[in-house]
């Protein structure tokens, strides 16, 4: 942006998590996704009269596990309450929420961008309720109510309002959205909303000490759209400013088919949400015993992980990265170096490179890979020993995907395995070089570069299986 | 049959002196002919008749509760199944409950026979029973006043003998003020000691069911079923239930009760006074001991109250809302029409006015001062009762400043309305148990004791207000033309 030297951007988020849980925060009813309407709500999740919540306990867990992933203080004593509101998907009227007492405060977390590491406060995260979804089709000019995803246990994750860019912001949904899904507490699913965000946005003068004033852009359900509709905004703010205008604070909305944000509503039109501590349920206790408990269940943690991939396997930060980004990912890998006993830079690459390529191109998880840890690392085993190349690896890999055959079942019915024989290597070296005087001349002439088409002429004649080292030593040898 | 006692009952049902059939047909004829005093908003004949069937082959089979068989009420506050469950609002007149209260599912689990419906205030919000959408009590002792509220409708349908016994609901005094002005006896256990899970809410941190009866041993027995820990009520406390009617063979001797001189001031009229002195000198003959005790505290209850109570309300009350049950304006033009129209058209005044004043103090600017200050004051009061029960065994006092008042009197006055409820109101901000028990009558209308307790004491209270009714027979009177 061309006025990036004069504005600073602010921008601050609050995630919504979708715990995964098999029940609701306060009722027993199912939280899967994609049910038919209002088969998931029970007289608890409508609010009918005399109904009461009791606790999910498996929630006050998965809070604690996060609060501990991001080292933030675990409340010894946190408080539900009600947040006043009437919308007609919101059955009681109210929604349940955490208020003056979360129950996970201070924490950080760790982002990297464009190489740097930069550290993001988060303030506070706490326990809630999801409401309904209303929708507004085919009801003759009503609106429907769908209540299954009343009550559905939320993590709300409010960072400090420290980053200064999309691309941070990003970075850091990116770096929570890691986090949850290792810790097993959100299944990250951001199309059907498991995953969404609130987007803070200011801009001021560079150096100003002060925040200028904000828009609360809500509910993005993509990396993609947080970028966009932040950066956006920020245009929107300084050209507004710029023109003699101000920034009112107020609630926007992300269009991600016009690429714009709306007003929704503004400060004076906000409701009074009336927080007080809700009468039907009891404070939430943490204790030292619990929270140790829960400790010793973490999982390693992705920075951690990927800080121990870069030591013990010397793998470079793009891969410890990229294997480390998703915990199952990084499981892959490590099975696939004990299993294969290879150099843990082959397996790095592989799965970064072939594999994770025909993952997305097949738009699949790494959970659901066609080729397991065990077919890959036999594959692997092969090019370590040089029973086949690389190049030839990347075709058996390609037949791997396709069928269920391991790679020495493929190398042996292609006859794929490398000629590392050096008399019928020398064969053909010395049929190529009696066919190609001219090149012969130029390379014993000092041009060098001629080679490659030595070596190029001698694969392409032996299929692509010999032994390219072998190729080299022979033909440097015979072209003395 | 309609002057027993639950004993007395459940051994005529056992003897075979009768059925519960012709029990129950009896109460329902009763009910009938009693119609006017408008004590029930439903009443379930057919239903009751059928459990009353159940009960007899139940009884037969030898497997039965002391309450199998026996005619109950339940107050409309009650979620019932597939039957009606008004709180006595316009708003839930059309609410026909997909589930059982918990108390209710305790109730007919022993084999009670549910009688139907019984009239209230309107969610509960209210002193004298007017507030009702079904219309007003009428108290068996004097048809031109007013029975007490909230559970206006229990106390009235057991002082005339239209059932054995009923449940109330108590959040400033709605089981112990009716029962006193109807002379009959009703307990206000500890918050918790009864599960919450279906009883529609109105202040959900001081809302406590509780059982209704003429005599401390019905009460004692109807207590038995309905107590104990609940899952789906959070606040319902997980301890073990004593038996109650064991409990009710103990001499008083050396019990020492408290007098709290602020019950004894300025607001309390000098007949009711009299009638309470005179209990609390039986209490003396039986050998219990009397200190007077202060609690500088308690004239602060009524405004906490009037804080709390209605900042809660409003949050539970929004629910109704026209969208999923209850009331809903005709030809809603919007959203917010539909809102505005369907809760100002259902709402009575009352519960309006307290919607509004919740509302208000749970504002931004004014929760501090309102709120905040409310939960300090209710510290203060429960510190108060926690100090003075260190001292005594029981707190004594009237439950009312006066006898029922006449049906209209105090409508067009909300505070004088509330000041009703002046010396019950502190107890429900302290949780604590509490009783109302029949102590006599001045100019001819009942008046009531109070026995406060300290957590979990129901047993207690229940024995000293049974030890009372083997020396007095206040509880067995019956008002005129209802014997």
């Amino acid at each position: 942006m061309e006025t990036s030297q004069e504005w600073e951007t602010v921008i601050g988020l609050e995630i919504h998590t979708q715990l995964a849980t098999k029940s609701k925060i306060f009722s027993g009813a199912a939280t899967a996704y994609g049910a038919e309407p209002n088969t998931q709500a029970c007289a608890v999740d409508l609010g009918l009269p005399g109904v009461l919540p009791v606790l999910n306990e498996q929630a006050v867990t998965m809070a604690v596990k996060f609060g501990l992933a991001i080292e933030a203080e675990i409340a010894p004593y946190s408080v539900f309450a009600r947040k006043n509101y009437f919308y007609p998907d919101l059955p009681k009227g109210y929604q349940i929420s955490q208020f003056e007492l979360p129950i996970v405060g201070n924490g950080h977390l760790d982002i990297d961008v464009d190489g740097t590491t930069k550290r993001i406060g988060i303030t506070r995260a706490h326990l809630e309720e999801d409401a309904g979804k209303s929708l507004h089709e085919n009801f003759h000019g009503m609106s429907g109510i769908d209540l299954n995803r009343a009550g559905t246990p939320l993590l709300e994750i409010v960072s400090e309002p420290e980053m200064r860019s999309a691309k941070e912001a990003v970075a850091y949904m990116r770096k929570i959205h890691e986090l949850v899904r290792y810790l097993g507490i959100c299944d990250g699913n951001m199309q059907e909303g498991s995953f969404r965000c609130d987007a803070n946005v200011s801009v001021r003068p560079l150096g100003q000490q002060q925040f200028g004033t904000r828009a609360e852009i809500k509910n993005i359900n993509s990396f993609k759209f947080v970028e966009k509709a932040i950066n956006h905004e920020v245009e929107r703010q300084i050209e507004l400013i710029e023109n003699g205008g101000k920034v009112v604070q107020e609630t926007r909305l992300y269009d991600s088919v016009k690429d714009e944000t709306r007003s929704m509503r503004s400060k004076e039109e906000a409701n009074d949400y009336r927080y007080f501590p809700d009468p039907d349920l009891l404070p939430v206790f943490i204790s030292e015993e619990f929270k140790s408990q829960i400790k010793a269940q973490l999982p390693e943690l992705p920075n951690a992980r990927k800080q121990r991939f870069r030591e013990q396997y010397q793998l470079d930060d793009e891969n410890a990265g990229i294997l480390t980004a998703s915990r199952q990912l990084a499981d892959y890998f490590e099975f696939v170096v004990n299993e294969s006993a290879c150099e843990a830079k082959l397996c790095a690459n592989w799965i970064t490179g072939d594999l994770v390529a025909a993952l997305n191109k097949a738009d699949l998880d790494i959970t659901e890979s066609p080729v397991n840890t065990q077919r890959l690392a036999g594959l692997l085993l092969r090019i370590n020993d040089n029973t086949i190349s690389g190049k030839i690896a990347k075709q058996v890999f390609e037949l791997m995907w396709q069928s269920s055959s391991t790679a020495d079942e493929i190398i042996a019915e292609k006859g794929l395995k490398q000629i590392t024989d050096s008399g019928a290597i020398e064969t053909i070296i010395d049929k190529i070089i009696a066919d190609n005087p001219d090149q012969v001349e130029q390379y014993l002439s000092g041009k060098d570069k001629v080679f490659a088409f030595f070596v190029g002429q001698v694969m392409k004649e032996m299929q692509g299986k010999a032994n390219p080292a072998e190729v080299n030593k022979m033909l440097k040898a015979k072209l003395k | 049959m309609h002057n027993k006692s639950i004993k007395e009952l459940a051994s005529g049902l056992r003897s075979g002196e009768f059925s519960s059939v012709e029990l129950t047909q009896a109460f329902l004829a009763r009910i009938k002919q009693h119609q006017s005093l408008n004590c029930f908003i439903s009443v379930t004949e057919d239903l009751a008749l059928q459990a009353a069937k159940l009960a007899d082959h139940r009884i037969a089979t030898g497997n039965a509760d002391l309450l199998t068989g026996i005619p109950i009420a339940q107050k409309d506050i009650f979620c019932t199944q597939g039957i009606k469950t008004t709180c006595g609002s316009k708003m839930l007149d059309n609410f026909i409950a997909p589930y059982n209260a918990t108390v209710v599912e305790k109730l007919n689990d022993v084999g009670a026979v549910m009688l139907g419906k019984l009239n209230m205030d309107e969610f509960a919000m209210g002193s004298s029973n007017e507030t009702s959408y079904y219309g007003v009590v009428r108290n068996p002792w004097q048809t031109d006043s007013v029975p007490g509220g909230s559970s206006g409708g229990s106390a009235a349908a057991i002082a005339a003998r239209l059932s054995v016994c009923a449940t109330g609901t108590d959040t400033g005094g709605s089981i112990r003020q009716p029962a006193a002005l109807c002379g009959i006896t009703g307990l206000k256990p500890t918050y918790g000691r009864v599960s919450r899970y279906g009883m529609i809410a109105y202040a959900s941190s001081l809302d406590q069911g509780g059982p209704m009866a003429r005599s401390a041993e019905d009460t004692a027995i109807l207590m038995q079923a309905m107590a104990g820990f609940d899952p789906k009520d959070s606040s319902s406390v997980d301890m073990p239930v004593p038996d109650y009617q064991a409990g009710l063979g103990v001499d008083l001797k050396g019990l020492t009760i408290g007098l709290p001189k602020e019950f004894f001031g300025d607001g309390l009229s000098g007949n009711v006074a009299a009638v309470i002195e005179k209990a609390i000198q039986e209490y003396q003959k039986m050998g219990a001991v009397v200190k007077e005790v202060s609690m500088p505290n308690l004239k602060l209850a009524i405004p906490a109250y009037y804080v709390i109570a209605p900042a809660e309300c409003s949050a539970n009350l929004s629910r109704f809302d026209g969208v999923r049950f209850g009331y809903r304006c005709e030809n809603p033009q919007d959203l917010t029409d539909l809102y505005t129209r369907s809760r100002g058209e259902a709402f009575g005044k009352e519960v309006k006015r307290r919607i509004l004043m919740g509302t208000y103090a749970l504002s931004a600017g004014y929760y501090d001062a309102y709120y905040i200050k409310a939960q300090k004051i209710r510290r203060l009061i429960s510190e108060d009762f926690k100090k003075t029960l260190a001292e005594v065994d029981v707190i004594m006092g009237p439950v009312t400043p006066s006898t029922a008042f006449g049906i209209g009197e105090k409508m067009g006055n909300p505070i004088e309305m509330y000041l009703s409820d002046i010396y019950t109101i502190a107890i429900n901000l302290a949780g604590l148990p509490a009783m109302s028990i029949p102590a006599g009558f001045a100019e001819g209308k009942p008046v009531g004791l109070q026995v406060i307790g300290n957590y979990f004491t129901e047993d207690r209270l229940l024995n000293i207000a049974h030890q009372y009714q083997q020396v007095t027979d206040w509880h067995q009177r019956s008002p005129k033309g209802f014997e």
